[in-house]
């Protein structure tokens, strides 16, 4: 019985961790339509300036968000205005050909700018901290924050769509850009926006992918797929759905990985498949898309 | 395309023949003072397997200057030029640019390091061509056997110097011996090339394990970048593990550890192979990284010195320091090697052009080289040498964050030790 619970715990919490992965690329998706396959070495960008901003002030990771979140908004802001506009409305393949492109520069400028070294940033005991439940369960506090991050980001995400003047904007140019434009919305300005907040929340999947393990700068892309089945099982343009979805991976794959450990990302996969058979749009889908 | 009147084109050539070749050696004046020796060098220097040729261009500097005279073929000396190509950790990739060094650059040698997805790829494409190539930083049984290598007939033109997987088993049951423990193990071991040569029932790890008295827990191949152990932490709890073994990737070794150490799992003994080669590894597992143990190829303890540059282990691994400010990392020694080998060999062929000798004096090396001596003909296998593999522990405090102290050398005990094992605290 502690197993059965202990795997449906640790897999919610690593389901956490696939919604913080997946929060930007489904914003991004839900406001642009635009599919970001940069996404998991946006991840490890935002990674390696916490890891810079460490190395340079010496403050804890988890306080080099203070800087890392402005800086990777601008990124965001100047990538989406200065390259990622030009692409958008000609189709759906030259966001996916440009975002693969940067995939590969980003990628290689790490490589030159820091080596291939493994990196990692440290928490100290934090990271190894637990709460004990019973004789054989516990809960690491990491694993909590990271979830609680999740849920707390995703519910901000959900504020700011919903309640600010932006937020409504964003659902403006999303549902119908054309009619947007003709109220005086600026959509290029907008859609910067948007890639801002999306890679500001990048910036904490970085930080806890940073401090979680390893990373180094070829790391990026084995992200993007988890984050993408998350998004597809909660269904596009959903950020709560994302959150969910995230929890059903993790789920899916920490009962694998109870069966037999070469069935962790089988499972997930599994999930992914008949989530796509039964509810092809994903289980809580946006009513008009 | 300026200089294209001081090159003879063909139709000239043609045309007034011999004016044609005298032509020619104006616009090439290095025809006609010699040949030139070309090494052929092929590394990850970029993508995943990259930290492997970190120290790449370090010891190339160094080779390029020690052999910046030349070498003396006979009554000449024929200058050498090292030409260096990335495999981009793509074992594609690996395969297109040995084709580009064999066909275009028309090396003389081939030389290639780290890992199976690197030299495997290259040492087919040399065997194809029929072109000499020495390789390394790769088990020997990856390399032999994946290539289709059949122990009666071996290979002709390829040739590799490395331990191989019984060296490993003995190097971690020789270190978990020196601890007291139950001996109950849990067993890491991905789906990967290493992780189901260590896995394997009939050669692997189990077999050897059952013989000695250990009990392993083997719960299953996982995928690389794996998010989550639990699974395996709860079977290694339950089966009361005491050593932890296995070879995975950096990040999945730090996820398992901090994961274990969350969830209240301590084993005794962590001996893993891959992950724990470099030290910026153990840098990022904070302070729980002391006493995790790992098999041990070369270190500035090992007493052998280059053939080349006569400087020692230490002084080699003092250089790199010196130069990147980095600590050393173990392929070093034998990136070196491999190059001393090149250039041993080269000097006894008759030099540039000349593949069937060349080929004739790799297979009759027999140096001292700064990774140990290396000769074929003594090995399991006729195109593999192997070299002396130890086991050794990250400890905090020394010159570094973490230090690799040599903690068994009862596989080669001409390397001397730096400590006992120590259970992890």
């Amino acid at each position: 019985m502690t197993g059965a619970i202990d795997t449906i715990l640790q897999g919610t919490l690593l389901g956490g961790l696939y919604a913080l992965f997946a929060a930007g690329l489904s914003l991004i998706f839900g406001v642009m339509r635009l599919v970001n396959i940069a996404h998991g070495d946006l991840i490890v960008l935002a990674a390696y300036t916490a890891f810079l901003a460490v190395q340079l002030t010496g403050i804890d990771p988890l306080s080099s968000l203070i800087i890392v979140v402005p800086v990777m908004f601008v990124i965001g802001y100047a990538l989406q205005r200065g390259l990622l506009n030009a692409t958008l409305g000609r189709g759906i393949l030259p966001p996916l050909l440009v975002t693969f492109g940067l995939s590969i520069i980003i990628q290689n400028a790490l490589l030159q700018g820091f080596s291939a070294d493994s990196r990692k940033l440290l928490l100290g005991p934090f990271e190894t901290a637990s709460i004990p439940l019973g004789p054989d369960l516990a809960i690491g506090w990491f694993p909590l924050l990271i979830f609680a991050t999740a849920v707390v980001v995703i519910a901000a995400l959900q504020a700011l769509l919903h309640r600010t003047r932006i937020g409504r904007a964003f659902r403006a140019v999303s549902d119908d850009p054309e009619t947007a434009r003709l109220y005086g919305v600026d959509h290029r300005h907008l859609f910067a926006m948007a890639m801002g907040v999306a890679l500001a929340v990048v910036s904490f999947a970085g930080v806890f992918l940073a401090i979680r393990t390893n990373f180094d700068p070829a790391i990026g892309p084995a992200r993007l797929l988890f984050a993408f089945e998350a998004v597809i099982i909660g269904g596009l343009g959903s950020l709560w759905g994302t959150l969910a979805g995230g929890v059903i991976l993790g789920i899916a794959q920490t009962v694998g990985a109870k069966i037999d450990p070469a069935w962790q990302l089988l499972a997930g996969h599994i999930a992914f498949l008949l989530v796509l058979i039964f509810r092809p749009r994903g289980l809580f889908p946006r009513a008009v898309d | 395309m300026r200089e294209r009147g001081n090159h003879p084109n063909r139709r000239g050539v043609l045309k007034t023949g011999a004016a044609g070749v005298a032509l020619a050696s104006l616009g090439f004046p290095a025809i006609a003072q010699g040949k030139k020796i070309k090494l052929g060098y092929v590394s990850p220097q970029t993508g995943p397997l990259a930290p492997f040729a970190e120290a790449d261009n370090f010891v190339i500097d160094g080779i390029r200057e020690a052999v910046k005279a030349g070498i003396k073929i006979g009554n000449g000396t024929q200058p050498v030029e090292i030409i260096v190509k990335d495999s981009q950790s793509n074992p594609n990739r690996a395969a297109e640019v040995a084709a580009d060094l064999i066909l275009k650059d028309q090396v003389d040698l081939m030389l290639v390091a780290s890992t199976p997805e690197t030299t495997n790829p290259v040492c087919d494409q040399c065997e194809v061509n029929e072109v000499p190539c020495v390789s390394s930083v790769a088990p020997w049984q990856p390399w032999f056997f994946a290539r289709g290598g059949k122990p009666e007939v071996g290979f002709k033109h390829t040739y590799h110097f490395f331990w191989g997987l019984e060296d490993v088993i003995a190097v971690f049951t020789n270190m978990w011996g020196q601890v007291a423990t139950n001996k109950s193990v849990g067993g890491l071991f991905p789906n990967d090339g290493d992780g189901n040569a260590w896995g394997d029932k009939q050669r692997g790890f189990p077999p050897v394990l059952e013989k000695q008295g250990y009990k392993l827990t083997d719960p299953g191949r996982f995928q690389n970048l794996n998010d989550n152990f639990s699974a395996q932490i709860s079977a290694f709890k339950a089966a009361n593990a005491e050593i932890v073994t296995g070879v995975v990737i950096p990040p999945d070794l730090t996820t398992f550890w901090n994961q274990a150490r969350q969830q209240g799992f301590k084993p005794k003994v962590v001996s893993i192979g891959k992950a724990l080669l470099f030290p910026v590894v153990l840098e990022g597992l904070g302070d729980a990284g002391h006493n995790l143990s790992t098999e041990v190829w070369w270190t500035p303890s090992h007493p052998f010195k280059s053939s080349l540059t006569g400087a020692s282990a230490k002084e080699l691994a003092d250089g790199y320091t010196a130069a990147t400010k980095k600590q050393w990392t173990q392929p070093i020694g034998f990136v070196h090697a491999l190059f001393e080998v090149a250039v041993d060999v080269m000097k006894r062929s008759k030099g540039a052009g000349e593949r069937a000798s060349i080929l004739d004096a790799v297979a009759k090396t027999k140096i001292d080289s700064v990774v140990g001596p290396i000769a074929w003909g003594a090995g399991p296998v006729k195109n593999v040498a192997k070299t002396p593999l130890v086991g050794g522990q990250w400890r905090k405090g020394g010159a570094f964050k973490y230090d690799l102290v040599i903690t068994d050398n009862k596989t080669a005990p001409n390397i001397p030790a730096g400590g006992k094992m120590e259970a992890i605290g």
